[in-house]
């Protein structure tokens, strides 16, 4: 009898502790979104401001000064080839290993995983040479590859796995009717599966865009996507918080979006299909 | 005879991947092996010859490389036992539904979605400056002295910026994963009444083996090559406190244009990450056939 009430504190208390160990690790993000519209003295104050007038001074300054658009393009153009490049190459991949398996499939699939082990700091110096004798250094054609290539096993897995949950006899039957290779995957597979398409593209995308290792070293200005404009506030622009923070808001706020709306589907791919 | 054609053209379909990921593996691996012989400087890119191990001896015997495979350890080890244990208990604790789970679901997993130079430079101004940063003005309401975090912890900074970013991770996959348990079992134990503690160590935690190897496995990869969160922080410094492997090798090829000092320390984190991976996979191996 007594059961009871206990029962539902403990659920009351369980609730509430969620509730804060969210905000707690939620708070950084809501801090940087808080201070992008204070001005640069609030940002600084001690005690800090919860409240205060706010501004879009920041974000006018850095849609003008700081050339946040030739940079974001930068980011939509980098991130939006490597996942088309990506797809492109992937899907076909995908496509050979779920219907056509050989003996060497499994062994082939594991290798391309393993690839992804490779540390880039391994291959940064060949690639950077490669780059720079091709003229590419600072070229965002050379961000889209690569950006592409460190995804494609990826990329692989994950279509693979979805394209393995469709029966075959659907493409059989569309054999039957006569479909080629190129109809049977535009007509039938494409479609059919294309939940799972838009989320791998969508991973794609997100790694892509927040990628710092290969578009910090391999870019100046000229081809310079987000990730590199914040790091450009580390020193000594870092003393300006407001408009570090409305960089940084600006920078990651279409990504978050876009993680929130898709985040069961990306637990397939970022776990190569081993956690559904 | 037109199945077994059309079989064998659409095999076809894999090379252009496998091509590709075989160049973009063999071709710069094996001129970084190349690079690894020779003394070879950007700065003087004409007198280059063949140095066969003097590369190496000279990783091995520089005082930094060693103190840099001692963080990338540290590194790794921590943020790995941070988001591990605390990626359990945190997608145990919003696992039954309450009001506004999906809510804290959402802020919980955020983290993961912004960027390497974002995160860790609002860490390293807004929150841990030691004068205006809000982790000091929270300190001093306490009554505690403000902790200058990047100048006296620099490693444990790094760590806590990284684990920050991967924490989500972990919570991502658990969460997940423990939508999949099932939910009648538990609620029998619960009414042989079972502790909670009982039913997380023998019905949770088994259930959570194999998720917990994958997440170890994914995040060991990721961790091994973290840099922007030190390029953008502490430049590897004070001193080289915070050089993990991969900055280190940044810095000889790209700051002293060392290209032979460069390649060896480079093929020297290509078998850390090897050895890592074996031993990783060989673990999830066996959490597959222990199941």
């Amino acid at each position: 009898m007594a059961k009871k009430p206990t029962r539902r504190l403990a659920r009351t208390v369980r609730a509430i502790a969620s509730w804060l160990v969210g905000l707690i690790v939620f708070f950084p993000i809501l801090w940087m979104l808080l201070t992008s519209f204070k001005t640069e003295l609030d940002a600084f104050s001690m005690p800090p401001h919860f409240v205060f007038a706010p501004t879009l001074e920041n974000y006018e300054q850095i849609l003008k000064r700081a050339n946040y658009l030739h940079y974001a393009w930068n980011s939509i153009v980098t991130a939006g080839g490597a996942t088309i490049l990506g797809m492109l190459v992937a899907v076909p991949a995908a496509f050979a290993f779920a219907y056509h398996p050989t003996l060497r499939t499994k062994n082939i699939l594991l290798w391309m995983l393993s690839t992804k082990m490779l540390p880039g700091v391994g291959v940064l110096v060949p690639i950077y040479l490669i780059c720079r004798d091709l003229n590419m250094l600072d070229s965002r054609t050379a961000l889209i590859v690569i950006f592409a290539l460190i995804n494609l096993p990826i990329m692989v897995w994950m279509i693979y796995t979805y394209f393995r949950d469709i029966p075959i006899d659907i493409l059989e039957a569309a054999r039957m009717d006569g479909a080629g290779t190129w109809k049977t995957m535009s007509r039938v597979l494409i479609p059919i599966s294309r939940g799972g398409l838009a989320s791998t593209a969508l991973l794609c995308l997100i790694l892509s865009w927040n990628e710092s290792f290969w578009s910090l070293n391999l870019t100046t200005s000229n081809a310079a996507p987000l990730s590199a404009l914040v790091a450009s506030f580390s020193s000594p622009e870092g003393l300006f918080w407001a408009k570090l923070s409305a960089v940084s808001t600006l920078a990651c706020a279409p990504i978050l979006v876009l993680g929130w709306l898709s985040q069961r589907q990306l637990v397939r791919g970022l776990t190569f299909g081993a956690v559904k | 005879m037109s199945t077994h054609r059309r079989k064998r053209s659409e095999r076809l379909l894999a090379q252009p991947a496998i091509v590709m990921l075989l160049v973009w593996m063999i071709v710069p691996l094996a001129m970084t092996l190349y690079f690894s012989t020779q003394y070879f400087n950007l700065l003087y890119p004409n007198k280059s010859s063949f140095v066969g191990l003097e590369n190496f001896a000279y990783f091995f015997t520089y005082p930094s490389f060693w103190t840099s495979v001692l963080n990338t350890i540290l590194l790794v080890g921590s943020v790995l036992v941070i988001t591990v244990v605390g990626g359990v208990l945190i997608s145990v604790l919003v696992d039954d539904h309450f009001p506004g789970q999906g809510i804290v679901r959402m802020l919980l997993i955020s983290p993961f979605f912004i960027m390497p130079t974002v995160a860790a430079l609002v860490w390293k101004n807004l929150l841990m400056n030691p004068v205006s940063g809000f982790l000091a003005w929270l300190w001093r309401l306490f009554g505690l002295t403000p902790v200058n975090w990047f100048a006296d912890w620099p490693l444990l900074s790094v760590i806590v910026v990284v684990a920050w970013e991967w924490l989500p991770f972990a919570i991502l996959i658990f969460v997940t994963a423990l939508q999949s348990m099932d939910r009648e079992q538990k609620e029998a134990a619960q009414m042989d009444g079972a502790r909670s503690v009982a039913i997380f160590r023998h019905l949770t935690l088994p259930h959570l083996a194999r998720p917990i190897a994958v997440v170890v496995m994914i995040e060991a990869i990721f961790l091994l090559n973290v840099f922007a969160e030190i390029f953008v922080t502490t430049n590897g410094g004070p001193g080289d406190a915070t050089t993990n492997v991969p900055f280190l090798v940044y810095t000889q090829a790209l700051v002293e244009f060392d290209v032979g000092a460069a390649s060896a320390g480079g093929l020297v984190a290509v078998v850390l990450a090897n050895i890592m991976a074996i031993f990783l996979i060989r673990l999830i191996g066996k959490s597959l056939t222990a199941r």
